[in-house]
């Protein structure tokens, strides 16, 4: 049985294909694994017993077909799951089932895959570490009190750990590339309107992608060719012609050209980054793409840019979280009082925070100073990889500054949380894909990740790239099941 | 620039949430780092730079205004905190 839950998806794409394996063995066997997992904390929602029933149902009359024929996976808890319970990770969810399903989920049903639950996350996707969450923090396959970094945290911990085969994350400013990257998994954040967002929870509309995290690029490449759709239902859904990503995928980069951006090598970053992405660079080279230097002047204002950006969308979003209609409520004296002790009650302190930081910067007096000034800013982020991309075909970088850190050590300090995401920020600015991919080991044994950025709509392009560093790479994550008794 | 309590309590009341003297004041510390760090974008000129608002630079479609869920008004009442068959119930807002 355990031996089901090692296989990638493409493995047991084909064993469900060939017949050697069936839907319900699949699901059982990540669905006993995850029994034997909880102190993971991976899953918010379980739907085991739907699963077996739908993983029978499919047994019975199996659509070969399919992209993702009776494979079972665990979502991230962002994504509305029709009659399944949503909660965005907040307490202010904590009752909400949703009457709909998200675009996203529903391409990847209707190629076959069956939802095994929805997984932890950071409140309302906003945290680098899983630690916001109202329904606690999620911990690191790799090592004991290890944050799985966030926001898509239960979902990197749920893949590495083999609780489901695959999955989807959400990410606004690295939350899928960087919890992939502290827990050597691939996560691939898809150009800005590839991925429908209707359905998703929402938190910075601008800046907002769903995208597929799993153990390989080249299933990776396969979700992303499910999920990715234009969608009428989301009004920045583009229409433009979606590559056979898993099928056209190719670690033939040859000619590439790759840029090596001067600015991502910052003050304090650990020798051992610098090393490995040195080391990344060989193997494109050795790949045969040629390594072109490159700036991208900008890249030390997207975090100041990015919390100001971010925070305004959220604190508007967010603006319907009243108690009215959903979700919990507080009681009050009168109406606004209501509304007052619900939020108050209902959020978490760092959403509030970031709700209040949006407030202010669009209050009355500060709008220009502050909001106005950083979409001028994100403008000057994005010509900087466009004047790049002139010259060149990708750009890699480290994914995160650093390996996984541990619970606790950063909680108190918001912007030292923040500066975690100071390689994967400029991508959402300039609405860009990337793609992290486990590259090494630190020290301590810590998987690190390399970024490679995309241009517009070209995810092919990066994942190709991904999958010749791969090939040479050849990375082991270091995963003993320590969790199992 | 520096953020006093007197801004968090206006703050507070514009994104509706109430907070105690407590959280206030650890606000105040936490908002006042957090906008220091954004104070760099002043290094910069923008005057002539044109905002960018969306990455995704299109019109907006039109479509026919056409009920699409039909006979979900159960489920989604049903999601209301306070119980009750027909209506979103708020507290009193009338004298």
């Amino acid at each position: 049985m355990s031996d089901i839950t090692k296989q990638s998806l493409t493995e047991l794409v084909e064993s469900i294909k060939n017949k050697k394996l069936s839907s319900s063995e699949v699901t059982k066997a990540f669905i006993e694994r995850s029994e034997k997992s909880k102190v993971l904390n991976a899953f918010i929602t379980e739907d085991f017993t739907s699963a077996l029933d739908k993983a029978k149902k499919f047994d019975q009359k199996p659509n070969l077909d399919l992209k993702l024929p009776g494979i079972p996976m665990a979502v991230k808890d962002l994504f509305c799951t029709k009659n399944v319970k949503t909660t965005a990770g907040s307490k202010i969810l904590n009752n909400f089932v949703p009457t709909y399903e998200s675009t996203v989920t529903e391409n990847i049903w209707s190629e076959g895959a069956i939802l095994l639950g929805k997984l932890n996350c950071d409140e309302f996707a906003m945290g680098s570490s899983n630690e916001t969450s109202f329904f606690g923090n999620v911990q690191n396959p790799i090592d004991k009190n290890l944050v799985p970094g966030g926001s898509s945290g239960g979902s990197a911990s749920a893949v590495a750990g083999q609780l489901t085969p695959i999955t989807i994350g959400t990410d606004t400013g690295g939350s899928i590339r960087q919890p992939a990257s502290f827990t050597g998994t691939v996560g691939l954040k898809p150009t800005y309107g590839s991925c429908s967002r209707y359905g998703i929870v929402a938190f910075a509309s601008s800046l907002d992608q769903a995208g597929p995290m799993a153990q390989n690029v080249k299933d990776c490449a396969l979700l992303q060719e499910v999920i990715s759709s234009f969608d009428a239902k989301d009004s920045t859904s583009i229409n433009f012609k979606r590559s056979h990503y898993s099928k056209d995928l190719t670690n033939n980069i040859k000619g590439k050209k790759i840029g090596i951006p001067k600015e991502y090598r910052v003050d304090g970053m650990p020798k051992e980054i610098e090393d490995l992405w040195q080391k990344g660079i060989e193997y494109v080279r050795n790949c045969g793409a040629e390594i072109i230097n490159i700036s991208l002047p900008h890249t030390s204002y997207a975090l100041p840019t990015y919390y100001i950006v971010a925070p305004a969308e959220a604190s508007s979003n967010l603006a319907r979280y009243d108690g009215v209609k959903y979700g919990y409520r507080a009681n009050g004296e009168n109406l606004i009082d209501m509304y007052e002790k619900t939020r108050s009650e209902g959020f978490g302190v760092e959403v509030q925070r970031r709700i209040m930081i949006g407030t202010y910067v669009l209050s009355s007096g500060y709008y220009d100073a502050y909001y106005l000034k950083a979409q001028k800013v994100r403008r000057l982020i994005k010509n900087d990889f466009d004047e790049a991309y002139k010259k060149v075909d990708a750009i890699l970088t480290p994914s995160t500054p650093s390996s996984a850190f541990k619970i606790g050590e950063k909680t108190n300090d918001p912007v030292s949380m923040y500066l975690n995401d100071i390689f994967t920020v400029p991508v959402n600015l300039a609405g860009l894909p990337g793609i992290s991919i486990p590259a090494g080991h630190d020290a301590k044994g810590y998987p690190l990740g390399l970024q490679i950025i995309g241009k517009a709509f070209d995810e092919q392009n990066i994942l190709n790239i991904a999958f010749a560093i791969e090939e040479k790479i050849n990375f082991k994550n270091k995963i003993t099941d320590w969790w199992i008794k | 620039m520096s953020i006093d309590l007197k801004t968090i309590k206006h703050i507070s009341k514009l994104s509706r949430i109430s907070v105690d003297d407590q959280r206030a004041k650890k606000l105040v510390g936490d908002l006042n780092s957090i906008f220091d760090f954004i104070e760099k974008l002043n290094e910069l000129k923008t005057e002539n730079v044109k905002p960018l608002t969306s990455i995704a630079e299109t019109t907006l479609k039109l479509r026919s205004d056409e009920v699409q869920s039909k006979n979900i008004r159960e489920q989604i009442i049903k999601n209301s905190p306070q119980d009750n068959e027909d209506y979103f119930v708020v507290p009193k807002v009338i004298e």
